[in-house]
């Protein structure tokens, strides 16, 4: 029995242990397979994943497309930039290496606060930036120290350079580096790579996509610490695109010279084609110290100034035209059938209901015809007019010389101004259009508001009857305009009427040019910013000498050149110069800048001349005002314990985004147009 | 299986040299593979490891030596032993304030939860020869064993390690298997596991046990965390290919993305470079090894050296069947190396144990033939 019962369990084990061995064979085959799966079937794949954990991309900062004048003369390039970034992983004693780079460097506490959030944040071996710009004596101090500083990287690489500086500000704008915001929108690796800039504003940043280029990049080996093993390969980065602009360079410094101490904006249009040659704001920032990354000091000084350099009066200054519109309104005038040579009588006031509209002329003009009327800027001929026609007649005409449209130019923000008629009116007010509105309009007062561009506009197209567009980017064959179909017997009494103005013996003489056979043909203008009250208008209206900069008048010119064949247009618009000083008033100026475009010498020898007597070149104004904004504060901060820069490296790098956003776009300007009576 | 005598003294000649070449074969292989983990060096685990090799190798030899008889006389006071050794640890554990798994022995750090897969086996062997034939079918059968590997498990279970607790209770399994414990039993209580399973992993498991079963059922969902090993290994193997980036290429292992590279995921370390060719030369190796093993147990004339021998190949086959299962994905990150081929003494001693035991098993059984 027991031996019966032992074979048996022999032979029960014997049929386990093979059953175990079956279940063990079958495992050995399932592992088999899996191997098979991952290393033949899903090999592709994970070979994939091995490369992409292997190998890594380190990103260089392509060049950026140069924006060059009609004759290929740079308004932004780039420089070489010596920089030194810190490589996280690479960095054996953060500390230390700090300490030894501060002297060396001569880093601030506030770029050392910086470095050390920047370092705390990164890791690996994306670099963090240390210092840009660098001149060649700390980078190379830096260059020979190298085996002491385990992850310190000087590098060689570009930046942004403005050859006009403060000349082209608000006509190029500026790069940065990339906001948060930026990076949110647009993940790309490029935009956290250090010394990677685009454009904040501007030209800058409308072009960003033609402007930037491809990335440079080179193929590394890394651990899974992020510890650099060898270079695979590199590609040479492919510079952006150049952009070439209808400015021309010289015109543009030009401009910007000329205005001189003002708050001013000057454009000069070609009558023909649109081409805008210069297109100037001053005072401006200087996009080259805001690209590098401006200090607080300086933006400070730029916000506060009264003359708003960070404003580009061209497109954003809103103003009302004053007598500049009267060509134009003259041409509605003889659109509306009425002959040149009507007469008004002006005695100095005209009562519309109960109120007198008073000329600008205390005595009148007596008998004035329009080219009388224009020259001298006579008020009480478009009171007339406009009383007898109602500005519904006037204002198809205006729109079609260019106000209250918006030009494709490439800008983030323009404000375009008013046009007013009673469909306007009814619309925005809900009240209906009276006489006294038609009158206030007619010299262009009231609800009229245009910004310079649209006047440099007006004036190209009042010159040829032509329908210029002002284009920027040279960038296809532009044939000159097609013509308006405006009257050519119009267009001639107009020239008529705008040459007296200057060489007529009227309002605008200053502005003759000293050349023999070239004359201007122009318009003067005031605006006035404040409310003259009755009770001033019996003392005696106070001189604008006798007031604070903010409520002087603004002065306007708008002009064309030669006269009688007209190619160039111009229109200067000073802020509250208020005909205080006659060198730097609109007359004179656009006659240098009219003379710079036939007899360029000539030009530069007046402004040589004249320069000193307003403080040197714009660069050198800048400089002399952050030296004394710069004492002006240290005076201060004297005074009180100075306050503790908190994130003082936090803020320096806000103030890049908050010049982008301190021009506030307004597409409707009508909603917080500048009134002025 | 042994050369032919005369030129060699017999107690050499005896020796079932093949087999011994095969385990040095997968032996060699595994320093190979240690000596590219460590970026083309044999330090500083191809040449330490290969001391350990031999010298265990060694001890096999020894085992090999013991009559069988004195396996089963020395099967129970040799658990008991380690059971108590168990606790200490858990004692010596507690008082230190922490978990411990080893008892340092001044040349060796001895972990008697590693000492107790063998030992389990050669008990249970013992029990159930010396268990009357006929009560195989009853309880009596059964509770002794459940006891026999419960209390180990438990203790182990406690340090924690779910890997040796597992090890230990499947090679207890085993011999119960084999023994003749009825079939359904088996089948009933592997259903009782799957609706056991959840209930384990909800309350019984250690938070980062618990982690590793979740994340092995979803790795995706923890890529950078646990998760992290089993992609990479995964990355490692399948970027191999059939015939591996070769000797000292690979990337995964030498740029530091697999970890454990040169422990619990040598398979992945040595796959990178030789492919799937290297997978399944391990695979038949140890294959060949077990199937020896198996062929140990069926030659027995014992029913002690029969279950001894069937459940010790288990015992082998459950490491290599695991790790392997963990490297690729298959089952949970567990912490069981590739025996012979992983760095570290512990499981090398394990195995060589068993070896050599299944050594002098089989050579009771040549010697029993003789007669």
């Amino acid at each position: 029995m027991a031996r019966i019962g032992e074979a048996a369990q022999t032979y029960s084990f014997s049929r386990r242990a093979l059953m175990l061995g079956g279940v063990q064979g079958a495992v050995a085959l399932v592992l088999a397979g899996r191997m098979t799966w991952l290393s033949v079937f899903e090999n592709e794949r994970y070979q994939m994943l091995a490369e992409s954990n292997r190998v890594n991309l380190t990103l260089s900062p392509p060049r950026r497309g140069w924006i060059v004048d009609r004759n290929n003369i740079p308004l932004a390039n780039n420089r070489t930039d010596f920089r030194v970034d810190l490589i996280p992983d690479r960095v054996e004693d953060k500390e230390r290496t700090i300490a030894t780079l501060q002297p060396i460097l001569r880093l601030t506490p506030e770029d050392v606060a910086r470095i050390r959030t920047d370092l705390k944040r990164a890791a690996g071996f994306r670099p963090v930036p240390v210092l840009e710009n660098l001149d060649w004596e700390r980078f190379a101090a830096v260059s020979v120290r190298l085996p002491e500083l385990a992850g310190v990287s000087p590098t060689r690489g570009f930046a942004r350079n403005y050859p006009l500086g403060a000349g082209v500000g608000h006509l190029i704008g500026y790069v940065g580096a990339a906001s948060a915001e930026q990076l949110k929108e647009e993940k790309n690796p490029l935009l956290v790579t250090p010394g990677f800039k685009l454009g904040k504003d501007g030209l800058e940043k409308t072009l960003e996509a033609k402007l930037r280029g491809q990335p440079g990049a080179k193929r590394v080996e890394v651990t899974a610490r992020g510890k650099l093993v060898r270079e695979l390969a590199t590609r040479p980065d492919v510079p952006g695109e150049t952009v070439k602009l209808t400015i021309d360079a010289g015109l543009q410094e030009y401009c910007a010279r000329r205005l001189a101490d003002n708050s001013g904006s000057i454009v000069v249009l070609d009558c023909l084609t649109g081409d805008v040659l210069a297109m100037v704001s001053m005072p401006a920032y200087d996009p080259n110290s805001f690209s590098d990354g401006i200090s607080q000091s300086e933006w400070k000084m730029l916000a506060e100034d009264d003359h708003v350099p960070l404003m580009n009066k061209v497109l954003q200054g809103l103003y009302p035209p004053g007598s500049t519109v009267k060509p134009m309104h003259a041409l509605a005038i003889l659109q509306a059938g009425i002959s040149p040579q009507a007469t008004v009588h002006c005695g100095g006031a005209l009562q519309v209901g109960r109120r007198a509209f008073h000329c600008h002329k205390r005595g009148g003009h007596g008998a004035v015809n329009m080219e009388r009327a224009v020259a001298q800027s006579c008020d009480i001929y478009f009171y007339a007019m406009a009383r007898e026609l109602g500005y519904d007649r006037f204002a198809p005409t205006v729109r079609q010389m260019g106000l209250g449209a918006r030009y494709d130019l490439p800008y983030p923000s323009q404000r375009y101004g008013t046009v007013p008629d009673s469909a306007w009116k009814l619309k925005k007010y809900k009240q209906p259009w009276t006489v006294a509105d038609s009158v206030n309009a007619s010299i262009g007062q009231g609800w009229v508001l245009a910004n310079p561009l649209q006047l440099a506009v007006m004036a190209a197209r009042l010159a040829q009857g032509r329908e210029i567009v002002p284009r920027l980017l040279l960038d296809k064959p532009h044939p000159p305009a097609p013509s308006m179909g405006i009257d050519p017997q119009h267009i001639a009494t107009i020239r008529q009427c705008m040459w007296a103005v200057v060489n007529g013996g009227g309002t605008g003489g200053a502005a003759r040019l000293p050349l023999p056979d070239i004359q201007i043909a122009g318009k003067t203008g005031t605006a006035q910013v404040r409310a003259i009250t009755t009770a001033e208008r019996r003392s005696g209206v106070l001189g604008n000498a006798q007031l604070p900069f903010r409520l002087r008048d603004h002065t306007l010119f708008v002009a064309f050149a030669p006269a009688d064949n007209p190619r160039y247009a111009i229109s200067v618009v000073l802020e509250h110069h208020g005909h205080i000083n006659r060198n730097t008033d609109v007359g004179p100026t656009a006659r240098d800048v009219m003379t710079y475009l036939f007899d360029r010498d000539r030009a530069v020898a007046t402004l040589h001349e004249l320069e000193p007597t307003w403080g040197g070149t714009y660069q050198e104004r800048l400089a002399k005002q952050a030296e004394a904004f710069e004492a002006a504060r240290a005076a201060a901060r004297a005074a009180p314990p100075p306050p503790v820069p908190e994130d003082a490296a936090a803020a320096a790098s806000n103030v890049a985004s908050a010049a982008a956003n301190a021009t506030v776009p307004v597409e409707d300007a009508a909603a917080s147009q500048e009134r002025s009576e | 299986m042994s050369l032919s005598p005369g030129i060699v003294p017999q107690p050499i000649s005896q020796f079932p040299w093949r087999i011994i070449l095969l385990v040095v074969a997968i032996g060699s292989f595994g320093l190979v593979v240690l000596y590219s983990a460590a970026g083309g060096s044999l330090y500083p685990w191809a040449w330490s490891q290969g001391i350990r090799f031999f010298a265990f190798l060694a001890m096999a030899l020894v085992l090999s030596r013991v009559p069988e008889g004195f396996w089963a006389l020395a099967a129970l006071p040799m658990y008991v032993v380690i059971l108590l050794m168990l606790m200490g640890v858990e004692a010596l554990g507690a008082v230190a304030g922490g978990s411990q798994r080893w008892l340092d022995l001044g040349f060796i750090r001895l972990q008697p939860s590693e000492l107790m897969k063998p030992a389990i086996v050669l008990a249970l062997a013992r029990f159930y020869e010396m268990l009357p034939v006929g009560e195989i079918r009853k309880f009596g059968a059964i509770w002794p064993a459940g006891v026999l590997i419960g209390l180990p498990a438990a203790l182990v279970m406690l340090q924690p390690d779910l890997g040796t607790a597992l090890m230990i209770t499947f090679g207890g399994l085993t011999v119960m298997f084999l023994a003749g414990i009825p079939l359904r039993l088996f089948i009933g209580g592997a259903l009782g596991v799957a609706v056991m399973i959840p209930i384990l992993v909800n309350f019984v498991l250690h938070e980062y046990q618990r982690n590793r079963v979740l994340i092995f059922l979803n790795p995706e969902n923890d890529p950078l965390g646990t998760g992290y090993h089993i992609s990479q290994s995964k990355i490692a193997i399948g970027s191999g290919g059939i015939f591996g980036k070769g000797f000292l290429n690979g990337t995964q292992s030498h740029l530091d993305y697999l970890p454990e590279g040169h422990t619990d995921f040598a398979l992945a370390t040595m796959m990178e470079e030789w492919g799937l060719l290297g997978g399944l030369f391990v695979i038949a190796a140890f294959a060949i090894l077990i199937g020896w093993g198996i062929g140990v147990s069926m030659r027995a004339k014992s029913r002690f050296g029969r279950l001894t021998a069937a459940a010790l190949s288990a015992t082998i086959f459950f490491y290599v069947a695991i790790n392997m299962a963990m490297v690729m994905g298959l089952a949970p990150v567990v912490g069981i190396p590739l025996p012979l081929i992983s760095f570290g003494g512990t499981a090398l001693m394990t195995v060589m144990i068993c070896f050599g035991i299944l050594m002098s098993i089989d050579r009771q059984s040549r010697q029993v033939q003789r007669w």
